[in-house]
């Protein structure tokens, strides 16, 4: 609040010209308005799908993955070195092979995003099958309880809380590759197609609004998370107000 | 040689795994036999012919632009949120004002950030450094804010006890106690950097690794563009082990 209020002073005693900075006051009316327009929804729409899709592809890969390479030292230490070998490569450098293989569309968007978003939820489910208490595991195999069984009802359990956070920190990878993918290889509709066409008219105040929906989008991706962390994992100390 | 003998095992694993992945890339490719995938050797000629073989001109056109950028970025970015990290951990108040518009930042996805600065500060390197610089800026921020406040009051006590100036608390106090936290905020940032200069130099450029991919893949030269991954991959990776050398060595006191 005190930041718009300085940003509203400084550009309106013109310290930094309105070429540059529109007042706050008119950014702020120009981002409420968009959200009447249906071009607003339809982008996010546009947007959110690809970064869906692929966060649960990617969820549905990395977690069997992460719990298998998890519980076997052989096969981690094997995988562990093809995975620190494919991890470096930044995503968006996928981007103009991506475009050439599967064009531009949406199939494009969710194989980078399923890409980018495997690492985080894989590394965050190995570490969470780590973090098992030996006990509970041992108890398990007391009682007679099959292997399958016990990494369903012990390991899974157990590593959930961690998952979870690999899957909040891929949610944000998505966005970001997805908005990516369309301000660099367009498309039909989408935030980052819609920032494209506010540059391309040189619109700042759009150009600005947009930038504050995404952002919008970004916060309010991080609070449901939140929330639902909160309430499903609030029987472990691990998971902080973070 | 004992450590040989005792980790064996462990780098026959490690080099049976990049050996199948290997075989398993080439099998693939060469079944396929597609245009989009060319196999594993003609890529690693690729590498050889086009990246290595005239390494002074890659470097000037390709490496160099980048890793200015890179590096002036991420270093700006580094340098102002230590700073500014460690004057909102210890003031609340300054925090509670700045802290909703960090966080703010932090929400919205950097490469949103690209049309924007394009028309603010035009097509240039500036552009570009700042791209990556407001990208990096809020994990290392929120991570030297955490490593300060985390800090055990007790040693303030002693700073104060011991009458020691504002100045060489900073140095000799907050900062030492902090490092292992802000490092850990420099190393996820490096992965960001090297994502946004890559982004940064997909559009409007006319050099840098980020633009040669682009190029080879307008110019449907396959090999090339992965080559150029490739590349990539390597760069980040070299990047990534220089700070964890550093991070070893400033670090060596600490558990962590």
């Amino acid at each position: 609040m005190v930041l718009i209020v300085i940003l509203e002073l400084v550009t309106r005693a013109e310290l930094v010209s309105k070429d540059y900075l529109p007042p706050a006051s008119e950014i702020v009316g120009e981002t409420v308005l968009l959200f009447g327009r249906s071009t607003l929804w339809s982008a996010l729409g546009a947007t959110l799908r690809p970064c869906l899709i692929g966060l649960g592809l990617a969820t549905a890969v990395a977690v069997p993955l992460g719990l298998l390479l998890g519980l076997s030292t052989w096969a981690h230490k094997a995988a562990i070195t093809i995975v620190e070998l494919l991890r470096p490569i930044p995503s968006v450098a996928l981007i103009p092979l991506a475009i050439i293989v599967w064009g531009r569309g949406t199939e494009m968007r969710v194989a980078l995003i399923v890409y980018a978003c495997v690492w985080p939820i894989l590394f965050n489910t190995i570490y969470g099958t780590h973090q098992v208490d030996a006990i509970a595991a041992d108890t398990a195999r007391v009682f007679g309880m099959s292997r399958t069984r016990t990494t369903m009802r012990v390991h899974l359990p157990a590593a959930a809380p961690f998952i979870f956070t690999g899957i909040r920190i891929a949610a944000s990878v998505a966005l970001i590759l997805a908005v990516s993918t369309e301000l660099l290889a367009g498309g039909a509709n989408g935030l980052g197609v819609q920032l494209e066409l506010a540059r391309n008219f040189g619109d700042l105040k759009l150009s600005y609004a947009f930038v504050i929906v995404t952002g919008l989008v970004g916060l309010a991706m991080h609070f449901i998370f939140e929330s639902i962390e909160r309430r499903k994992f609030a029987w472990t100390t691990k998971v902080q107000s973070r | 040689m004992s450590w040989v003998r005792s980790h064996l095992a462990d780098i026959l694993i490690r080099l049976a795994a990049v050996g199948a992945l290997l075989a398993f890339w080439w099998w693939a490719t060469s079944q396929a036999e597609s245009l989009y995938f060319p196999t594993p050797d003609t890529v690693f000629q690729s590498v050889w012919n086009d990246w290595l073989m005239n390494f002074s001109d890659s470097w000037r056109e390709n490496f160099w632009p980048s890793m200015k950028r890179l590096l002036l970025g991420y270093g700006l970015a580094a340098v102002a949120s230590v700073v500014i990290g460690v004057a909102i951990g210890r003031s609340r108040t300054f925090g509670q004002y700045v802290e909703p518009i960090i966080h703010f930042i932090r929400a919205i996805p950097p490469p949103a950030f690209l049309p924007l600065f394009l028309i603010l500060l035009g097509i240039e390197d500036t552009q570009k450094i700042v791209l990556i610089a407001i990208g990096v800026f809020p994990p290392i921020l929120l991570n030297t804010i955490e490593g300060v406040r985390s800090i055990d009051p007790q040693q303030f006590d002693t700073a104060d006890v011991l009458q020691i100036s504002t100045r060489r608390r900073v140095t000799h106090v907050i900062l030492p106690a902090a490092a292992p936290k802000i490092f850990a905020g420099l190393r996820i940032s490096m992965s960001i950097a090297v994502i946004l200069m890559v982004i940064s130099e997909l559009s409007a450029t006319t050099d840098g690794l980020g633009f040669r991919i682009l190029q080879a893949s307008r110019q449907f030269k396959y090999v090339e563009l992965w080559a150029g991954i490739v590349v990539l991959g390597v760069v980040g990776t070299v990047l990534n082990g220089c700070l964890v050398f550093v991070e070893r060595r400033v670090l060596r006191w600490s558990t962590v």
